[in-house]
């Protein structure tokens, strides 16, 4: 009787085939329409295990070592592996206390209990060989070996510039670095971050559930090796540099210097500056926050590209040069200088007493203002130009191709543009063309808006000595190999100004040092072209500037000096030019005498500085 | 007219082939689950694969003893059958050994008997022997009293021993009560009572009444409105939403607490993936990872590294699925199909009502084994720990399985001579 319910198989046959479709639809989704779960099974078993290649090394422009790796160690846990450990051993090992250890430990474990984490970061070679003998004792602890970089000289901090954790903005832009990765983060550090850190390798190991290494993921397949990062060749001269920092103890400022044949930095001092060594390792977290709250010292600031200052009597030079290049301006152009160019509103830009009148030689020698204002005024007031607008722009133009007013494009990271003030500056401040040569007359002696950084001073003296080129100036001189040349910095850049009208510029700078304001910087031995400047600080007292290249005929060496709150051009920053090319042409200092009273001046601490009383060659400029 | 003949012209090939085909796949995934290279020859009796190579040799041993058996046997002694495993169902909550968590298994020897697995054979036995008796009318609340008590009465016993995912499976056994011709209603509440409940825990239980409310309208609107009708409307519709209501209590207080975390994964309701919800989502990985042509035999990494928990026996559907892929996965849940439906036309064509109504019992079982088993590693169903058929390791699950099918099959190829 139950034949009346036979038609029931196709019930029951039916239902089974759906929910055998509905199981087919359902590995169809899980299989092939998600990726989810083919990620989180390669995240379950594939450990990417990252070879870190060493980072490249730096050497001076002579072969010395500045900057290599030294090995460090980070001691690593595994808190599933930890068994009964002698606490006590390992807390003194590494310089804890019990509720640390086990503090530490509880965040090892809420990572994860079965993955290594760091426990004690980067261990000295000398904490590890204690470390290393005891070690066996302490099941699920072992070392991994990272690398820190070290500095052979503590010094050249900023340009050097320190490497650090790659963070999570750099990880999310650039996909070759992940979470504890290192990276240039100032300095050259930075500028050769691609050069230096090489390449890189990645092996891949397969774990199983309780994380037992079950060997390479088919066979090292995909495996790749790691490259040793590329060596650099600095243009520094380390002792150089070292002696320019030792000068400028206890004075702000700055000191660059180049070769001029070839755009490279032979050092770039900034002071107060800081041991680079403070900045590497573990310790730079604790020794970068304490720098960077020094207020008084500013040790994080490079003066020497971030700083900028009117550059004072030392921009007479460019006045010289592009009235020349105008027409305006002759070697023999005379003007007298009553004690100073009269405003015409009984108001005057003073002048020191001097011979008077002068030629352009004359002027330059000891920095007559009259003379130069008249210069930058007959520049202005062309009458070639329709306006003063327009005479301004061809003004600015010529000036800016010299270096001024943008940044150089040097290799070290962080220049500022400086400042040649735009027309519009001076509509916004004046009004629409209501200004006129004698309203930006301060231009002219270089006071005033314009600004302009220590290195783009040091290039002004190199490129004069040139005679009107530059190559941008650049601290790293080869890659790879010693003997080749960095084909960044292999432009020659032209200066606005004819070759021919340079004799004369060069002439009146080595009077400077033979019988005009920079005297003091006078070596017997050597031949020099200088400028004193003087900043005009409304904050403080004047900043003591000068420039200068040696030797006049087939320079090896031009300089800035910037020393902050220091009063005349001669007064200070003059003798430590003078002292560092001596330092570089020589190899030796002779002037005891005047090096001591450089390095012992503390200018900092508000004393005051014994050479302008009674030092009867600082002369205004 | 077909008594000349061998048993091996007689019995059905395609059923026997479907059956030695899943054999082999099993096996052949048990020993890529447990695969390590320094133990891998195919007959280590160290290795599960190579007990699951005893296990299967002794297994056809058992298929062959049956199919030499008189096929009237079966029938006859139906009913010793079940009292025999009813008894050791008994014996083995006092004198068994405990395995993850549940008493219901024999030691002998270095291998483990769990009388529960051939239980349901024997219950299925039992219940077409019932069945088949002439005077029974399953439409009659005497005759379906009898035949609940038959499956009920070992259900419950292998509740006593822990076991909950075998009891459930005696429910299976309602399929053949339907074809017998039994209400619709009550294999239909089987199917609606658990979605209802899983609903009552998913959703707000007033928007679910709602629900039911517009059901019941729809149910009323479409029917003859005669009141004896609308009175049952009106009676299911109670019901349903006095289960709704009473979902929470039974999961919270009746529930063991584990029972509930299952329920809890089930619904996603339980984000843990370190706890209770780690099976089903490294079961998903694994499946997952294998993507369309699987990654390879023995290639498996999720498996291979123990990712997957019990990979060999409830979780073995996850080493196909890694391995051979959405192509592999897809052929086992089709072999399958083949395999039921293939049985039910087998049991359409039987002459006798006993061996009708076992080849319904036989396929109820086994699909209900497949449904829970892949169901739960797809995060379909909840974790019931139950073998898939033939394929998951074990001696004791795949001789009773051999057992239950080869019965069949020795009816069938008797079919003739059995009224």
């Amino acid at each position: 009787m139950e034949r009346i319910y036979a038609d029931r198989k196709f019930i029951i046959i039916g239902f089974f085939l759906l929910i055998g479709l509905f199981y087919l639809a359902r590995l169809f989704y899980v299989q092939i329409m998600v990726d989810k779960y083919i990620l989180s099974a390669n995240n379950n078993v594939l450990r990417y295990v990252t070879q870190y290649p060493a980072r490249g090394l730096v050497f001076d422009r002579n072969g010395k070592l500045l900057v290599y790796n030294e090995a460090a160690y980070d001691l690593m846990v595994i808190p599933r592996q930890v068994k009964n450990p002698d606490t006590l051993t390992l807390c003194h090992l590494i310089g804890i206390d019990k509720a640390e250890f086990i503090s530490r430990l509880q965040k090892a474990r809420n990572y994860s209990p079965y993955r290594p984490s760091i426990f004690e970061a980067q261990i000295t070679r000398d904490s590890y060989g204690f470390l290393e003998e005891k070690l066996f004792l302490f099941p699920g602890f072992y070392v991994q070996p990272r690398t820190l970089r070290k500095y052979t000289y503590p010094v050249a901090a900023h340009s050097f510039g320190y490497i650090g954790e790659a963070g999570p903005d750099v990880i999310e832009k650039n996909p070759y670095y992940r979470s504890g990765d290192y990276i240039g983060i100032s300095g050259i550090e930075k500028s050769y971050e691609e050069i230096l850190r090489g390449k890189k390798g990645m092996k891949i190991r397969v774990f199983d559930v309780l994380n037992r290494d079950k060997g390479s993921f088919r066979e090292g397949k995909y495996d790749t090796t790691s490259v040793a990062g590329t060596d650099l060749y600095s243009s520094l001269d380390a002792e150089l540099q070292e002696y320019g920092e030792l000068l400028m103890t206890n004075k702000k400022g700055s000191i660059v210097a180049i070769e001029p044949q070839t755009g490279e930095i032979l050092c770039v001092v900034t002071s107060p500056s800081y041991d680079p060594n403070l900045l590497a390792g573990n310790i730079r977290k604790k020794n970068y926050t304490k720098l960077l709250q020094d207020t008084v010292y500013v040790p994080l600031f490079n003066r020497a590209l971030m700083a900028m200052y009117p550059p004072g009597s030392t921009f007479k030079l460019v006045d010289a040069l592009v009235g020349q290049q105008e027409g305006v301006l002759f070697p023999d152009t005379r003007y007298g200088c009553p004690g100073g160019f009269p405003l015409g509103n009984g108001k005057k830009v003073g002048c020191h007493p001097h011979p008077s009148p002068t030629d352009l030689i004359g002027a330059i020698q000891i920095s007559c203002n009259t003379y130069f204002c008249r210069v930058f005024k007959s520049i202005i007031d062309k009458k070639t130009y329709l306006n003063t607008r327009q005479a301004y722009e061809s003004w600015r133009k010529e000036v800016m191709s010299f270096g001024f007013g943008k940044k150089l494009g040097i290799d070290i990271p962080g220049e500022t543009n400086g400042n040649i003030p735009t027309p519009a500056y001076y509509d916004k401040y004046h009004g629409k063309n209501r200004w006129r040569s004698m309203t930006i007359i301060s231009l002219g002696i270089g006071q005033g808006e314009i600004g302009i950084t220590p290195m783009q001073l040091a290039n002004q003296a190199a490129l004069i000595s040139n005679r009107g080129w530059f190559y941008t100036p650049h601290i790293i001189r080869a890659i790879g190999r010693k003997d080749s040349l960095n084909e960044a910095y292999t432009t020659k850049h032209q200066v606005l100004v004819d070759q021919r009208y340079f004799d004369v510029v060069i002439e009146g700078m080595a009077n400077v040092i033979t019988s005009g304001t920079g005297t003091i910087a006078k070596i017997d031995s050597i031949t020099m072209g200088g400028k004193t400047g003087t900043a005009q600080n409304p904050h403080g007292k004047n900043h003591s500037i000068f420039i200068a290249f040696a030797p006049v005929q087939n320079t090896k060496i031009a300089i800035s000096v910037v020393v902050e709150n220091a009063g005349y051009g001669a007064a200070w920053a003059a003798p430590i030019a003078s002292l560092m090319i001596e330092k570089y042409l020589n190899r030796e200092v002779r002037r005891k005498d005047l090096e001591d009273r450089m390095i012992n001046g503390n200018l900092i601490n508000g004393k005051q500085p014994e050479s302008e009383r009674g030092q009867g060659n600082i002369l205004p400029d | 007219m077909r008594e000349d003949k061998g048993i091996f012209y007689r019995i059905d090939w395609v059923v026997v082939g479907l059956y030695l085909v899943l054999v082999f796949i099993g096996w052949l995934n048990i020993y890529a689950a447990v695969y390590n290279e320094t133990h891998n020859h195919i007959v280590d009796l160290t290795q599960k694969y190579g007990k699951q190579m005893i296990f299967i040799l002794a297994a056809i041993m058992l298929a062959l003893g049956i199919l030499i058996i008189d096929p009237k046997f079966f029938s006859q002694f139906a009913w010793f059958i079940y009292g025999f495993f009813l008894f050791m169902l008994v014996i083995v909550i006092f004198s068994g050994r405990e395995v993850a968590g549940s008493k219901g298994w024999f030691a002998i020897g270095g291998f483990g008997i769990q009388p529960a697995e051939f239980a349901k054979m024997a219950t299925a036995l039992a219940l077409a022997k019932y069945l088949g008796t002439l005077d029974v009318n399953i439409a009659r609340f005497r005759s379906l009293l009898m035949a609940s008590a038959i499956i009920l009465v070992p259900a419950l016993v292998v509740l006593l021993q822990h076991d909950t995912g075998s009891a459930i499976v005696f429910l299976a056994l309602v399929i053949v009560l339907y074809r017998a011709g039994l209400t619709g209603f009550i294999p239909l509440a089987f199917i609606v009572l658990p979605v209802l409940g899983v609903l009552a825990l998913a959703i707000t239980k007033l928007i679910l009444v709602a629900i039911l409310l517009l059901v019941a309208g729809g149910f009323y609107f479409f029917s003859n409105r005669k009141l004896r009708t609308i009175a049952l409307i009106t009676a299911i519709f109670l019901g349903s939403v006095g289960f709704v209501f009473s979902v929470d209590y039974s999961v919270n207080k009746i529930l063991e607490p584990h029972q509930r975390n299952r329920i809890h994964v089930l619904l996603g309701q339980d984000v843990d993936l370190k706890g209770a919800g780690y099976n089903v989502n490294q079961s998903l990985i694994a499946i997952g990872s294998g993507k369309f042509f699987g990654k390879g035999f023995l290639q498996g990494t999720q498996t291979k590294y123990n990712f997957v928990p019990e990979q060999s026996t409830d979780f073995i559907f996850c080493t196909i699925g890694e391995e051979w892929g959405f192509l592999g996965s897809s052929v086992l849940v089709l072999l399958y199909l083949g395999l039921f439906i293939r049985i039910i036309l087998m049991a359409e064509r039987q002459r006798s009502r006993f061996s009708r109504f076992y080849g319904y019992g036989v396929a109820s079982i086994l699909f209900f084994h497949f449904a829970i088993n892949i169901g739960m590693t797809l995060g379909l169903m909840p974790v019931i720990g139950i073998p898939l058929p033939y394929v998951s390791y074990g001696g004791s699950s795949l001789w009773a399985f051999t057992v239950l099918l080869f019965i069949f099959i020795r009816q069938d190829s008797y079919r003739y001579d059995l009224v």
